[in-house]
């Protein structure tokens, strides 16, 4: 069969998947008086459309910033201009000022559902067949096979088409900068950066190896000649995407600080509800909300974060290669969402998006991490009603990707890099590694598929009410953690060799 | 990339999953209609269940289906009891939905169990490595993969992946030239849902002169004297058994079951038109009527209005062409499969044959028959498939 007719079944398949999860609720359906996320993006429509530019981010008594006020930068709020007018030609009531709050029906949740539809088919979409075609090794069977999977990701299908969120374009525009930066665009690469920043202000968890590759690369061209050329065009391009996204709030200093303040709320806490980080969980055995005052919170979790991404970005700097900068997009991203400040369930999206782009050199891992990535996530799927999806978009995950990409039969000790574990645990007796890793994967599926079925059935002791999200966000933290000092070792030992590349096609 | 045959359970559990998915999405009246049906055979006495009329949607059915229900009503019993009362009509709990849904899934398994068991009567190639080039593989993608079935069944609600197995593993046991179980197997999904009637010729046919004639001619044609009366009078044996145990309990109401499962007054179109002959004469009709009363022939006082296109289900007359009654569609239906039943007869081609000539006897009775359903084409489009992988 011809590739194309292959990819076009393959994102077919996607789209139906993810329609199919759309017929399921959104965060706060029926919630009254705050709602959810679904609603905040309709309300960013109504405030975008109805008032001016300057008014969007400050507090009036026609925009309340206590109601979902705006906390994304510009680029958001530019998308939801173009939806609310769209909106406005189909239904005004949808976005009339005042009297649409908490407006619901199944019209308006069609549009609503069709608008992350296009914004994923216009940007999330193309980037990931490219990817997988350009950017990937293999036969073309195999590359369709990754497609397939990297499509069928549950975490994204659940968020963005169930609970309801944008995640799609911020991503998107990240995974066409990685596009870019791999076929050597590099000028077209931090545009496309720039613009993924200018969505939503967490794609900084990426921000640090674009950086560090980008200087690398330009250090290793020379300082003196054409790398300091390209260091220039750079960060012009850098300098001109973001000048031209945030133009209109620039002419007024107030403006471009009061969006920074939106984006950045530094108040907030270390963290907030169950979420599968190290302070999360270490505030289990220890409390530290209580012990710290909220300024050495914030100092502790700057120093571990900066602690963590350091040698990851240093060893980009040293050596920017394409193999490297996935690595170190991986080992960023996890960095921060384990040690960073005010960190969000969701945030672990940032982190799955590069360990998508392992899914054809690193299989076995990369499919556990996945998996683990939407477990982590269970309590809110749960309070979404998205039960079913999750149970179905796992399962059907689960299966193709250790079936399509043979991640069982192709986890020999040499393929899973596993080398530099047995020079570390040299005080063990030799052991088979593989075949403890195999144990591990299996053990915690089934640990996963026990706790999402206590956790949605059962329910728990009076003395103990959150003891499902907790287990649920330990387990998540304990493989993450794990993941992070594995993706970090993997990242300092030496390159895949191109005699087992070969082997794998 | 996968050893042989291990790709059969990929397809079985991606369209399974997928079938989940739908679980929240649109449901048709024909949910009400099964739910309807699960409440009768729980709730009421078997000598009521084809005289209730409570509900609009009454038992249409042969008695199989109904002992069918009867025996998923005990399973629904234990997700919400509710759903079994009769008088709460348009009942749809969160869990009776789910109830519904997942028994439409399960119950296809019968329908995926017969696919493998179509997909084992077709060849392999032997030259290309390629998964996705061999015919096993393909078939089992258009069968499991139908999406008219898939939409029918898990979105507007019906059970038929269910009967299709049944029809799909007739069909490959005749392959295998296993006729009895073949047979007995059709045998029984007459008595599930009496449309396939309209294959049922096709059946009568090919088992009187492939089965119980056992030996053929030289050149093809029929030896008389090779006639077997056993292999006719176990085949009969085996049609009478079934329908006995189908309508023994309800001979006395006979009448009665046979007039709901055979409504003639429901006219020849359906609702929406299933896109047949009729179809046609009835927009040849409209035409020549709009026609005539442009040019002054007609009065248009006289005329029914939005007779056919109303969307209604009722007995009308055609205002211009001769009206068209039960008696001239089932003469031009038999018409329209002489050729293929003669073909079968004079020249036999095994169980190929039968299959090309069940799918003529669903197209033609879809083509002429009297109150069609669109969803009937189903019948002609998945015996279709087989015969274009095996052609």
């Amino acid at each position: 069969m011809q590739t194309w007719s292959l990819v076009s079944i393959c994102v077919l398949l996607g789209v139906v998947v993810r329609w199919g999860v759309s017929l399921k609720s959104y965060s706060g359906e029926g919630k009254p008086p705050m709602f959810g996320d679904y609603e905040a993006q309709r309300h960013w429509q109504e405030v975008t459309y109805n008032l001016p530019l300057q008014e969007w981010y400050f507090n009036s008594t026609n925009n309340d910033l206590n109601y979902w006020g705006l906390d994304y930068p510009p680029l958001t709020a530019y998308h939801s201009l173009i939806c609310a007018h769209i909106a406005k030609i189909i239904n005004p009531e949808w976005v009339e000022l005042h009297k649409s709050r908490g407006y619901e029906s199944p019209g308006h949740k069609l549009f609503m559902r069709a608008t992350v539809l296009v914004a994923d088919l216009l940007i999330f979409i193309p980037a990931v067949v490219l990817y997988c075609f350009y950017l990937s090794d293999g036969s073309s069977k195999k590359k369709v096979s990754t497609l397939l999977c990297f499509l069928l990701y549950p975490g994204l299908i659940l968020i963005d088409y169930g609970h309801f969120q944008y995640n799609v374009v911020s991503l998107g525009f990240a995974l066409w900068g990685v596009l870019a930066l791999g076929l050597g665009w590099d000028v077209l690469g931090s545009m496309a950066f720039s613009l993924a920043l200018s969505y939503k202000q967490m794609e900084l968890y990426h921000a640090l190896p674009f950086f560090c590759y980008l200087l690398g690369k330009c250090v290793k061209q020379g300082l003196m000649g054409r790398g300091l050329f390209l260091l220039v065009r750079i960060a012009a391009t850098v300098l001109v995407t973001f000048a031209l996204c945030w133009l209109p709030f620039l002419s007024d200093p107030n403006q471009a600080l009061q969006v920074v303040r939106r984006i950045f709320p530094v108040a907030r806490g270390l963290f907030e509800d169950k979420v599968a980080n190290t302070w999360c969980s270490l505030n289990i055995l220890i409390k530290i909300r209580s012990i710290l005052s909220s300024d050495s919170q914030l100092y502790l979790s700057f120093a571990c974060t900066l602690l963590a991404v350091l040698p990851t970005c240093l060893r980009l700097l040293m050596k920017p290669t394409f193999w490297q900068f996935k690595l170190a997009l991986a080992n960023s991203s996890l960095a921060f969402f384990l040690f960073s400040y005010q960190v969000h369930e969701k945030s672990i999206l940032l982190a799955s998006l590069p360990v998508c782009l392992l899914l054809n050199d690193l299989p076995l891992v990369a499919i556990w991490f996945l998996q683990v990535s939407t477990f982590s996530m269970l309590p809110l799927f749960l309070k979404d009603g998205l039960l079913g999806p999750y149970v179905v978009t796992s399962l059907a995950f689960l299966f193709f990707s250790t079936y399509l990409l043979s991640a069982l039969e192709h986890s020999s000790e040499e393929e899973l890099r596993l080398g530099v574990y047995h020079k570390l645990l040299f005080f063990l007796p030799k052991m088979d590694l593989a075949c403890i890793v195999r144990w591990k994967f299996y053990i915690s599926i089934a640990v996963m598929a026990c706790l999402s079925v206590v956790s949605a059935a059962l329910v728990p002791p009076p003395h103990l009410p959150d003891l499902f999200p907790v287990l649920v966000s330990t387990v998540a933290f304990m493989h993450f953690f794990g993941t992070f000092i594995y993706l970090n070792i993997v990242q300092f030992s030496a390159p895949p060799s191109r005699k087992s590349q070969k082997k794998n096609n | 990339m996968a050893d042989s045959w291990s790709w059969f359970p990929a397809l079985a559990v991606g369209v399974s999953l997928l079938k989940c998915l739908f679980i929240g999405g649109y449901r048709s009246t024909d949910f009400e209609v099964h739910r309807n049906w699960l409440a009768i055979t729980h709730s009421l006495p078997v000598s009521r269940w084809y005289h209730e009329n409570t509900s609009e949607w009454t038992l249409d059915y042969p008695p199989l289906f109904a002992w069918f229900e009867f025996a998923l009503s005990h399973a629904a019993q234990h997700f919400d009891s509710d759903m079994l009362v009769v008088e709460k009509l348009n009942y749809s709990s969160p869990a009776a939905v789910l109830f519904q849904r997942l028994s439409v899934i399960f119950t296809d398994l019968l329908f995926i169990f017969a696919a493998r068991e179509c997909c084992r009567c077709v060849q392999e190639q032997k030259g290309s490595r390629d998964v996705l080039n061999q015919p096993p593989f393909i078939l089992a993608a258009l069968l499991l993969w139908n999406f008219g079935l898939l939409i029918v069944d898990h979105i507007h609600f019906q059970y038929n992946g269910f009967l299709f197995g049944f029809l799909l593993l007739s069909v490959a046991k005749h392959l295998q030239s296993r006729h009895l179980q073949g047979a007995l197997l059709f045998a029984v999904l007459l008595n599930l849902k009496h449309i396939y009637l309209y294959v049922a010729p096709a059946y009568g046919i090919y088992l009187l002169r492939s089965y119980c004639f056992t030996q053929d001619n030289k050149d093809g044609s029929v030896r008389w004297s090779s006639f077997s009366p056993l292999r006719l009078f176990t085949l009969a044996g085996i049609v009478v058994s079934v329908c006995t145990l189908s309508f023994g309990p309800f001979i006395v109401t006979l009448p009665q079951v046979l007039s709901r499962l055979f409504p003639f007054k429901r006219g020849l179109c359906h609702a929406y038109w299933a896109p047949n002959i009729w179809a046609l004469y009835n927009v040849l009709d409209k035409s020549l009527t709009m026609l005539g009363v442009r040019l002054k022939l007609l009065d248009e006082a006289e005329l029914p209005r939005a007779s056919m296109t109303g969307g209604l289900v009722q007995e009308f007359q055609h205002s211009l062409l001769p009206s068209v009654s039960p008696f001239i569609t089932l003469v031009c239906t038999l018409l329209a499969i002489l050729p293929a039943l003669a073909s079968i007869w004079w020249r036999p081609r095994g169980a190929r044959g039968f299959l090309r000539c069940l799918l003529l006897c669903a197209l033609a009775s879809f083509i002429f028959g009297w109150h069609v359903h669109e969803k009937a084409v189903l019948i002609a489009i998945l015996p279709l498939r087989r015969v274009f992988v095996l052609l």
